[in-house]
């Protein structure tokens, strides 16, 4: 072995090499608050070794992005532990470039000879801040998306260039699949390339003019191994186990639902350390933005630039001690403030399960047999009764319905309720509520329309009312075949076990005992008829039918009352209407329980 | 802040402990991220290729009874990491009607290095563009020198409902002498 370690070092000088890096000075002895250097050289050796494997699977287009971040989160084998480590290795470094500039100021090692070290320092800062940034969109989740699409709106106000600087950023007018490559490229190319550029000057100046020790010195000097190697391993392996442990805690790094340009996303934030910029925009009114994007941030850097020079004066280090932990301490307000307005506002909290449930459910779509389209994931969710369906209600359908008492949403709508509340619309529940004489003209049903005094509230309240056990019976036959005709998935079991019921209620519903049919059309075409049409009452032919024109001669023709005619009047579209229609259905994919 | 005087190694053995420790924490602080990367990497060879079943490639009144064999792409089911997508190329098949009314299919995937053949009707034979692999109208090799190191890859093929060729669809490992699936 020593032959061969001989010639190479004959070839390579690497025992030079390696002596004055394990034997440079460490004077005072190893200390603990040495170790920050380190730890972020770690870290950065981590997010490089990481982030190298996430890119064998990563595919950055607008189609592709959010769908490989899915595949390694919850397919690949380990992905998601891959992916945390990368993710939580980020966050951990922002808080070790903290500590380390802390260490660095308070030591006064920034002054000379070491000021263009300390600058490197900064840059270096900057570099990583700017891997935050094009490292967050990459997933091309709707968190990702709209934050970064604050971040490189905001540039575009930057005086002269803003404009074009944005429009090279993004790659052309509008987010795409070059936003996404250009990123890559910054992300894992020119960044990291300019970091270990940096490094290697950081660490060479670092070399060059020795470690500026704590004064008071406790031991005597010490070389670096192995002392101060033992305490930065430890320090490593302490941000290590911080970082695992978030791992596992949460299950990797959070994936967003896929980002959609058509979907607005209330819950749009920037990762927790750009949060004061955030909250700080909110004191500029519009016009002034650049302050607080630009001017503001643009001089804290230059004084702290200016630090070395600063710290020449008397005063001066007391001064760059103290103007460091006036910005830190304006830093975690300015983020206090924020997570504490998202905290006591409800619309955030709205937005947040809005997001979360999203999420869930288009990793549930993603994995049903029919797998993400080559359209992308978005399209999962575009098309997805579940998703849409309250989404659609609330919007359209809220101001009179409700669902459940509410939006469909889990919200509250302001105004009275005008219509019926349509939650298991069509089920036996639903219809035996409809005729029951307490609450048919109750706010569930017909209590907030015109028909509150109609015939069909008026039928329900005296001839139903009075009804004997026997015909009580037969109206339990009628609901049971009239919500049948809805062919419910929550009843098909039921429905399949009561045929025999279905009939004869089928029959019932056209005899003169419960006179269904004096209003009413049932299978049988009747000019007569003057209420809807109970022939596939509740099937989604029926109600796609009924929200595209419920003034139908089949409906309620002109005695309609407010309701508009969605598809007729084109206010919403057929998909659009299908996608309500199968939502109040109760249609949509389930995946199967394990 | 001037140079202090250089530091001399401390005594063997001094340290040992701290030696020890520095070494044991170093060298898990370097393999996690590694190890975390290849598990990763290492993926794909967790997953099988789902065999897929027969499939409709052609109707019968397009192969004339004893007529060459022709090329039909494989429409089926391609599954590509994330994606689904239905009815979509996964592969090429050559189909030819024998005399008295079989059909024979072969993978038009050289057995070689997996470049598509064509079907020389002057020469009535296969022959593969990249390497120049001959063969046989059954598939068998040509050539003695021929690349190849088997005969082209037969597939099941049956005709029905009267008049539909269904194919049970697979690709082989290349420059195998054995048929392997992949």
């Amino acid at each position: 072995m020593k032959p061969a370690l001989d010639w190479l070092d004959q070839r390579t000088g690497y025992k030079k090499l390696l002596h004055e890096a394990l034997f440079e000075n460490v004077p005072g002895g190893a200390r603990w608050r040495y170790v920050w250097g380190s730890t972020l050289t770690f870290c950065f050796a981590v997010q490089v070794i990481t982030g190298l494997f996430l890119w064998l699977a990563y595919s950055a287009s607008a189609q592709t992005a959010w769908e490989s971040v899915y595949y390694i989160q919850h397919e690949m084998a380990g992905g998601w532990f891959l992916r945390g480590l990368h993710h939580y290795t980020a966050q951990a470094m922002t808080v070790l470039l903290v500590l380390h500039l802390m260490q660095v100021v308070i030591d006064g090692a920034y002054k000379a000879p070491r000021e263009v070290n300390f600058w490197t320092g900064i840059l270096l800062l900057l570099l990583v801040l700017a891997l935050s940034l094009t490292g967050y969109l990459l997933p091309w989740d709707q968190k990702g998306f709209w934050a970064t699409k604050v971040a490189t709106s905001i540039m575009a106000i930057t005086p002269f260039v803003g404009p074009a600087l944005q429009k090279l950023v993004v790659g052309g007018s509008d987010y795409g699949h070059l936003t996404l490559t250009r990123f890559l490229a910054v992300h894992a190319g020119f960044i990291p390339g300019a970091i270990i550029a940096f490094i290697g000057a950081h660490i060479w100046l670092f070399r060059r003019h020795g470690l500026t020790a704590k004064e008071p010195r406790r031991k005597p000097d010490a070389p670096f191994w192995p002392g101060q190697v033992l305490c930065d391993a430890v320090a490593c392996l302490a941000v290590l186990a911080v970082v695992l442990f978030l791992v596992v805690r949460y299950h990797g790094a959070e994936l967003g639902a896929p980002a959609d340009p058509s979907e607005p996303f209330g819950a749009a934030r920037p990762e927790w350390y750009f949060l004061f910029l955030f909250q700080l925009l909110k004191y500029f009114p519009g016009g002034t933005e650049i302050w607080g994007a630009m001017v503001v941030p643009g001089l804290l850097m230059l004084v702290l630039a200016a630090m070395p020079f600063i710290g020449k004066w008397k005063l001066g280090h007391r001064f760059n001690v103290g103007f460091l932990w006036v910005m830190l301490g304006g830093v975690a307000l300015l983020t206090w403030l924020a997570v504490n307005e998202d905290r006591h506002n409800p619309d955030n909290a709205i937005a947040v399960a809005a997001a979360e449930r999203d999420a869930e459910r288009v990793v549930a779509l993603a994995r049903s047999p029919d797998g993400i389209p080559q359209t992308g994931a978005a399209t999962l969710l575009r098309h997805d009764a579940l998703t849409q369906g309250p989404k659609l209600f609330a919007k359209n359908c809220a101001s009179c319905h409700r669902y459940d008492g509410g939006n469909g949403l889990g919200g509250t709508p302001t105004g009275k309720i005008g219509a019926s509340d349509l939650k298991g619309f069509a089920s036996r529940e639903w219809l035996a509520g409809l005729l029951d004489p307490k609450q048919v003209d109750g706010p569930h049903y017909f209590g907030g329309t015109k028909f509150k005094d109609d015939k069909m509230v008026g039928f329900v309240k005296k001839d139903v009312a009075g009804f004997s056990a026997e015909q009580k019976a037969q109206l339990q036959q009628v609901i049971v075949a009239l919500s049948a005709e809805a062919g419910l998935k929550s009843q098909r079991v039921l429905d399949a076990g009561d045929v025999a019921i279905i009939d004869q209620g089928k029959k019932l519903i056209g005899s003169a005992g419960v006179s269904c049919t004096d209003c009413h059309q049932f299978h049988v075409a009747d000019a007569d008829a003057v209420a809807p049409d109970l022939t596939g009452y509740g099937s989604r032919e029926w109600l796609v039918a009924f929200i595209t024109d419920p003034s139908h001669a089949r409906f309620y023709g002109k005695d309609n009352d407010r309701m508009p005619a969605f598809g007729k009047d084109q206010r919403l579209s057929t998909q659009e209407i299908g996608l309500v229609a199968d939502w109040l259905r109760g249609e949509w994919y389930e995946p199967e329980k394990p | 802040m001037a140079h202090s005087s250089p530091a001399s190694p401390p005594p063997d053995r001094r340290d040992f402990l701290a030696k020890a420790a520095a070494v044991v924490i170093g060298s898990a602080l370097a393999v996690a991220a590694p190890v975390a990367g290849l598990v990763v990497a290492l993926d794909p060879l967790r997953r099988k290729s789902a065999a897929g079943g027969a499939v409709q490639v052609a109707s019968l009144a397009a192969l004339p009874e004893g007529g060459e064999p022709r090329q039909f792409p494989v429409l089926a089911t391609r599954v590509d990491a994330w994606n689904i997508t239905r009815n979509v190329p996964v592969g090429a098949v050559f189909l030819q009607r024998l005399k008295g009314g079989a059909v024979r299919a072969f993978n038009a995937s050289c057995p070689h290095a997996g470049c598509f053949v064509g079907f020389r009707a002057d020469k009535n034979c296969y022959l593969c563009p990249c390497h120049n692999s001959t063969f046989a109208t059954d598939g068998q090799v040509l050539d003695r020198t021929s690349p190849s190191p088997r005969a082209l890859d037969e597939l099941t093929a049956e005709v029905r409902n009267g008049g539909e060729v269904w194919v049970t669809f697979r690709n082989f490992r290349p420059g195998e002498k054995e048929r392997i699936p992949v």
